[in-house]
């Protein structure tokens, strides 16, 4: 089970915990999950934001891989300049 | 590190392939390009902070000999706006469509009202001036404590804030918050807490070109763009965006760029030239003047930053908290969330919290400016970790040493880090000659640490061999800092042939595949790899090729050094690029790939920066009088291309901490629209900036490339500030450090006897 860390104020908004464990292949199957056990929350997070797996910052993650042991931290998007 | 593989490319500086065009004014940049038909595009912009627009009169504007087409906010569809409420009123495709020509109100001094196509500028100019528009003048706001006020005028009375409970309609856009652990908790651990408060000023990227481009259309729907910008599908999937235009029917061709900084990453011009171009069946180009670049191209905007800290007197952080208000402009869109996720990321601190809120005011819509919105944190962070070392009695570097980002830290942004150099950046400034070199009367030392994530998103790239054993890549980013040569270098070193040998082109939207902006330091990390991806597929290719000659499995040939060779044998002799390539059309036909990808694997940066000044306690004035910058950059591909990045950073980054800032009236007029007034610093103003570039592969790229361009203008500002605390013992809050500004509160500190 992957390990799924929220942001504290989307935690909140949604009555549910900052650090989860959930099952999931890759970050579409984890905000399927999410959303079930919180509905509407996958919605919220889906485009919408980046997700580091393991220290890895993506942009656009929904196919991106997700190990058993991988630590998920969903982010606000980025800009460069 | 005795154990790296030696490299025969990389690392070295060659000439840049852009380099003669350049200097010898043969590089066509976006104001260069005409055509036979071509008519002169201008824009009316509004004369207020914001107004309500009553009524647009065009038509003696339009009678004027010369003009061909007139157009306003009505002519441009209005594609969005049920996505937008949608949305609270954030849609980032209304806002910038709304930026690009304002519909029911102007928003800020400078905004886009109107536009005229005419046979020349001058016939344009003077068509505005017979254009009538109706305005109701509106309350304005243009810093955060009025936006923030319970009474003020509302930039969108429409628009409720997102990341807010229950909202009411505010000023505010968003707002966000992060971090780890409880800092209260932490605050309890400490030993000693600061508190303070940190503002700064607008600043404009100060690219010296303006922004430009010329629009061809076609009576079938066809659009031609030539445009400087950061990315020509950025300019060509926002320019058919905003206009409903099929992708495929939009050419864009980069002109060169002459500076961007991260305010090059959208459009301004392009839609309203294509429009006037529909309109008057004529191609049409703009050019801003410097006045309009200043008032109404992206600048970055006022930040207000509340920062506590805490640490043990052993000089172990615990906890650090902070309440960031970015401004965003009238549409928001601040760089607030990389403010939060970059103030304390440098550092490994068990407790920490970020708010951030991003606040509308009657300003020109923010536009990114290297590393954007980690400046102005670092400014504050950094200050107060100075003071904190002074106050412990810790040497700043060995402070920071002591609390440093490493591999495995959890970072204030939440994942932890891979393998980084945080640590082997500040080693390399507390082992400088420099950090320890005397300093003179009224002179002072800073310090301070920097963080950039840096980026992958998309990149495509085209390798082709020519007939000669020359190769020809396509790239699709414009070409700021020289990665012409960086690319160039990674395929010579692929191939193992010579630099002279690659050309590298920068290639129009038509003929590269889709390439993101050339921003977030990716260029020589994301479209390098795709670069080495097509190289590597080449060097395949060359090698069933030499197989196929030798009748040989495929599996038996690798390629080394420029030649395909059979392995565990002397015969048959290998053969090179250049006789493969000459024989291309008898062994299967041209030979050539494509690559295009998703970069990842980006390597997060860290720059340490020691800056020394002197300080006239007669005048104020602030000199830097010896400056060094000292940056991870994985692997500096090309040096002089990273020193040069370095070297332009810190630069800016002075000038933010010393000069730059927007002056608005009390109508919210910007009063100083020009390089005169807005005072940039110039060669004269600043000493040599040395550079040390420290290596830390990044071990997800083929070289161990990170990015490089945005990392450096993080440190500069509390560096400087730093020093002048050092050389006057007056800590400065507040930007700029002009010479008033500084000669005040040295007169404060002076009477009151504390400096």
């Amino acid at each position: 089970m992957a390990r799924v860390i929220l942001p504290q104020a989307l935690a909140d908004r949604f009555g549910g915990e900052v650090q989860l464990e959930i099952e999931g292949r890759n970050v579409r199957a984890l905000l399927a999950a999410l959303d079930a056990r919180y509905p509407g929350l996958g919605q919220e997070l889906e485009g919408k934001v980046a997700v580091a797996i393991d220290g890895e910052i993506h942009n656009d993650p929904l196919l991106e891989p997700v190990e058993e042991q991988s630590e998920v931290h969903f982010l606000p998007r980025l800009a460069g300049g | 590190m005795s154990d790296e593989k030696k490299f025969r490319w990389v690392g070295t500086r060659p000439i840049r392939p852009d380099g003669i065009d350049k200097v010898t004014g043969r590089a066509q940049y976006g104001a260069d390009f005409a055509l036979p038909d071509m008519l002169w595009g201008r824009v009316l912009r509004s004369p207020h902070a914001h107004a309500r627009i009553l009524s647009i009169e065009t038509g003696a504007a339009a009678a004027l000999e010369g003009v061909h087409a007139v157009m306003t906010g009505q002519d441009l569809p209005d594609l969005f706006a049920e996505k937008a409420a949608a949305s609270g009123g954030h849609d980032d495709s209304n806002n910038l469509a709304h930026n690009v020509m304002a519909r029911d109100k102007a928003l800020y001094h400078g905004h886009a009202v109107a536009a005229v196509a005419a046979t020349s500028r001058e016939i344009a100019e003077r068509a505005l001036e017979l254009i009538d528009v109706e305005y109701e003048v509106l309350p304005h706001v243009l810093d955060i404590p009025t936006a923030l006020a319970a009474d003020a005028p509302l930039v969108h009375p429409d628009r409720v804030a997102q990341g807010i409970e229950n909202p009411e309609p505010s000023n505010i856009a968003k707002r966000l918050e992060m971090g780890h652990g409880d800092p209260e908790e932490g605050f309890a651990e400490a030993d000693e807490i600061i508190e303070r408060e940190f503002s700064t000023r607008p600043v404009h990227q100060g690219y010296i070109e303006p922004h430009a481009c010329l629009a061809q259309t076609t009576p079938d729907g066809r659009v031609t763009l030539w445009s400087s910008s950061q990315g020509h599908f950025m300019v060509r999937d926002y320019t058919a965006k905003l206009l409903d235009i099929d992708l495929s029917l939009v050419r864009v061709i980069p002109a060169e760029i002459g500076g961007g900084f991260g305010g090059k990453t959208t459009v301004y011009l392009e839609p309203i030239a294509v429009s006037l171009s529909r309109k008057s069946g004529r191609s049409v180009k703009m050019v801003m003047s410097r006045e309009e670049v200043f008032r109404a191209s992206g600048p970055t905007l006022g930040t207000r930053i509340k920062l506590k800290v805490g640490v043990t007197r052993e000089g172990v952080l615990t906890a650090g908290e902070a309440t960031l208000h970015y401004e965003g402009g009238a549409f928001g869109g601040s760089s607030v969330g990389a403010g939060c996720m970059t103030i304390f990321a440098p550092y490994a601190f068990p407790h920490v919290r970020s708010t951030g809120y991003d606040v509308m005011v009657n300003k020109p819509k923010g536009a990114a400016y290297r590393a954007p919105g980690a400046p102005m944190a670092a400014f504050a962070l950094e200050t107060v970790m100075d003071e904190l070392a002074q106050r412990l009695e810790i040497d700043p570097v060995d402070f920071r040493l002591r609390n440093a980002a490493k591999e495995g830290t959890l970072a204030s942004f939440g994942p932890r880090y891979r393998r980084i150099g945080c640590v082997e950046t500040l080693e390399a400034v507390r082992d400088h000659p420099h950090y320890s070199a005397p300093l003179g009367p009224n002179q002072g030392r800073g310090v301070a640490l920097g963080f950039w994530f840096n980026a992958g998103l998309q990149s495509s790239a085209g390798v082709n061999l020519n007939p000669d054993g020359t190769v020809t890549v396509l790239s699709g980013n414009p070409d700021i800092g020289g990665s012409r040569a960086s690319l160039a270098i990674m395929a010579a070193e692929e191939f193992g042939i010579e630099y002279e040998h690659v050309d590298v082109m920068v290639a129009d939207t038509h003929a590269v595949g889709y390439t993101d902006v050339t921003g977030g330091s990716r260029v020589t990390f994301a479209t390098g790899m795709a670069i080495i991806e097509a190289a590597r597929d080449v060097m395949g290719q060359l090698c069933k090729r030499a197989a196929a000659v030798w009748d040989v499995d495929a599996e038996r040939v690798s390629w080394h050094e420029g030649e395909a060779r059979l392995d565990g044998g002397v015969e048959p002799a290998p053969l090179s690029l250049a006789a493969l390539a000459k024989n291309a059309g008898k062994t299967g036909g041209p030979i050539s790939a494509r690559a295009a990808l998703t970069a990842r694997g980006v390597g997060m940066g860290f720059g340490a920066h020691i800056c020394d000044v002197e300080v006239d306690p007669e005048t104020g004035k602030v000199d830097v009088i010896r400056y060094t910058a000292v940056q991870d950059a994985g692997r500096a591909i090309h040096p002089s291309y990273v020193e040069g990045q370095m070297q332009g950073g810190a630069v800016q980054g002075i000038g933010w901490a010393l000069n730059e800032e927007y002056v608005f009236d009390g109508e919210g007029r910007v009063e100083n629209p020009g390089f005169l007034d807005y005072r940039i610093p110039v060669a004269s103003d600043v000493p040599m900036i040395d550079t040390v570039i420290v290596e830390v592969p990044n071990p997800a790229h083929p070289y161990g490339v990170r990015g490089v361009g945005e990392v450096p203008i993080v440190p500069p500002i509390p560096a400087v500030v730093n020093a002048v605390h050092a050389a006057t013992g007056v800590r400065f809050c507040d930007l700029p450090l002009s010479p008033a500004r500084v000669l005040a509160r040295l007169d404060e500190a002076q009477s009151s006897g504390s400096a």
